[in-house]
């Protein structure tokens, strides 16, 4: 009887030291363009430093839809969970993991499948499709000041309980 | 009442054939069993059902090869599509403050981040139309404008827009099997950049994809399921960024004495606004409506009103 609790008891300080471990930091990768870190779990948070595609970043919390991270060179700040993902991003073609990232799921290959280059031979093969204005649309962009003066202005007040 | 009853008994031995055939056939889905009985009740038509079936295989491994930067390249071709048939309307003012009212939208959804971020675009149509490509580019009708008299009204349209986006409504319109070559030839060419036969291969799959997101946005519709899923998106966004949801109730009454029967647009890929607005009102509940700043409609009349 002893020996089975003693046993019992080993087994759930494993169970315990391996939760300790899984809730250490965790490596994700910035899935988008452009991002942004910012000082507070919040769009309308300072920015902090601008985040590229493929960056990779230590989550070290989670806070609603925002995951607190750290950069390789040691800043820290927030970064909405919608930016980021588990896959590791592998650059370009020439990279030595690209081989497998096609491939598996714990990698991505940037440029893979649909890219530029397969949108350079759409527009070559169907020259009445005109992307000048897809461009524009693109360089139509809001600053967070703009953004939390146009709702300041609008006397709009944000749910905080239901902030993403 | 005869009648009603023979048509009762046909519509029971259809089922009763269509269940038979499935069982021969082997129908891989339960929702392809489910949309082929309301195809033979008459429940759904044939369209309905192959869009209700596309939604659901578009969960299917495939589609999660798409990656937020693939949905990008696939959004900026159905734009590019759907501006080869509507004209932009190039009125600076409009589309600047569409997009601050579209972008603040966006930024309080549950999917806030896109590869290329979120961007609006007004279209010089007389039509109540909008169009939400996968990743984020929206375009909006001068029609559809306006259907709307307040700011709040306008951001419901917005919301709901945002919210095809967010639920991925434009990718699951792919047609199954369309990705299964192209991503195969990718397999093949896993870390070499494509060129040739292969490049050619991708560009039909792409071409064929931007095809089926176009007509399914510009001609045939989405179940109205996703319509009825994007209106209840865009009550939780509107909630969340504090503008009144009701407002969207409003817009749909607008828009209802706006619509011709035979019109081309929302009249055609959409369900009615008063099915919309019988739906709303479970996803609506008791909520106080937030007092209008006069700040707001001064700057909605301002950028909009002579739209």
């Amino acid at each position: 009887m002893k020996e089975r609790s003693q046993r019992w008891l080993s087994a759930s300080l494993l169970a315990v030291a391996t939760a300790v471990l899984a809730a250490g930091p965790v490596a994700m990768s910035v899935q988008v363009k452009n991002a942004q870190m910012r000082a507070t779990p919040s769009f309308l948070g300072a920015m902090v430093a601008p985040l590229n595609y493929g960056d990779r970043l230590q989550v070290v919390e989670q806070q609603g839809d925002w995951a607190k991270v750290t950069t390789p060179d040691g800043k820290t700040g927030w970064v909405h969970n919608s930016a980021l993902t588990k896959k590791k991003i592998a650059m370009s073609a020439g990279d030595a993991s690209a081989q497998t990232a096609a491939s598996t799921d714990e990698m991505a290959l940037a440029g893979k499948g649909f890219n530029a280059a397969v949108e350079a031979d759409f527009r070559a093969r169907n020259q009445q499709v005109d992307f000048t204005w897809v461009d524009r649309m693109e360089r139509l962009k809001v600053t967070p000041e703009q953004m939390e003066k146009f709702l300041k202005e609008g006397g709009i007040v944000v749910n905080e309980g239901g902030k993403p | 009442m005869k009648t009603r009853q023979d048509n009762g008994w046909r519509g029971g031995w259809l089922v009763l054939t269509t269940c038979a055939a499935w069982l021969v056939s082997g129908c891989s889905t339960v929702t392809q069993v489910g949309t082929m009985v309301g195809q033979a009740t008459g429940v759904v038509s044939a369209d309905q059902a192959e869009s209700i079936n596309k939604s659901a295989a578009a969960v299917e491994k495939t589609f999660q090869d798409i990656t937020p930067e693939q949905e990008y390249y696939i959004g900026r071709a159905v734009t590019a599509t759907v501006l080869s048939t509507y004209k932009p309307f190039d009125h600076e003012k409009a589309n600047a403050y569409l997009n601050l009212l579209g972008q603040t939208v966006a930024q309080f959804s549950p999917k806030p981040e896109t590869f290329g971020g979120y961007h609006f675009l007004l279209l010089d149509s007389d039509e109540v139309n909008a169009f939400a490509a996968p990743g984020g580019l929206i375009t909006i009708s001068r029609g559809m404008v306006r259907c709307c008299q307040t700011e709040d009204e306008l951001v419901a349209v917005l919301a709901h827009e945002v919210s095809h986006v967010n639920l991925q409504h434009g990718l699951k319109a792919i047609k199954k099997g369309r990705l299964t070559s192209a991503l195969t030839t990718l397999g093949l060419a896993a870390g070499q950049t494509l060129a040739g036969s292969e490049l050619a291969q991708v560009t039909q799959a792409f071409e064929g994809s931007i095809s089926d997101i176009t007509t399914t946005m510009m001609n045939n519709g989405y179940a109205r399921t996703t319509e009825y899923e994007a209106d209840r998106g865009a009550v939780a966004i509107m909630k969340r960024l504090g503008y009144d949801p009701s407002a969207l109730v409003t817009m749909l009454e607008r828009m209802k004495t706006r619509l011709k029967p035979d019109g081309h647009d929302f009249a055609k890929t959409h369900p009615s606004p008063d099915a919309r607005i019988a739906e709303l009102r479970k996803a609506l509940g008791t909520f106080t409506p937030p007092p209008v700043a006069a700040a707001r409609q001064q700057r909605f009349e301002q950028a909009m009103g002579g739209i």
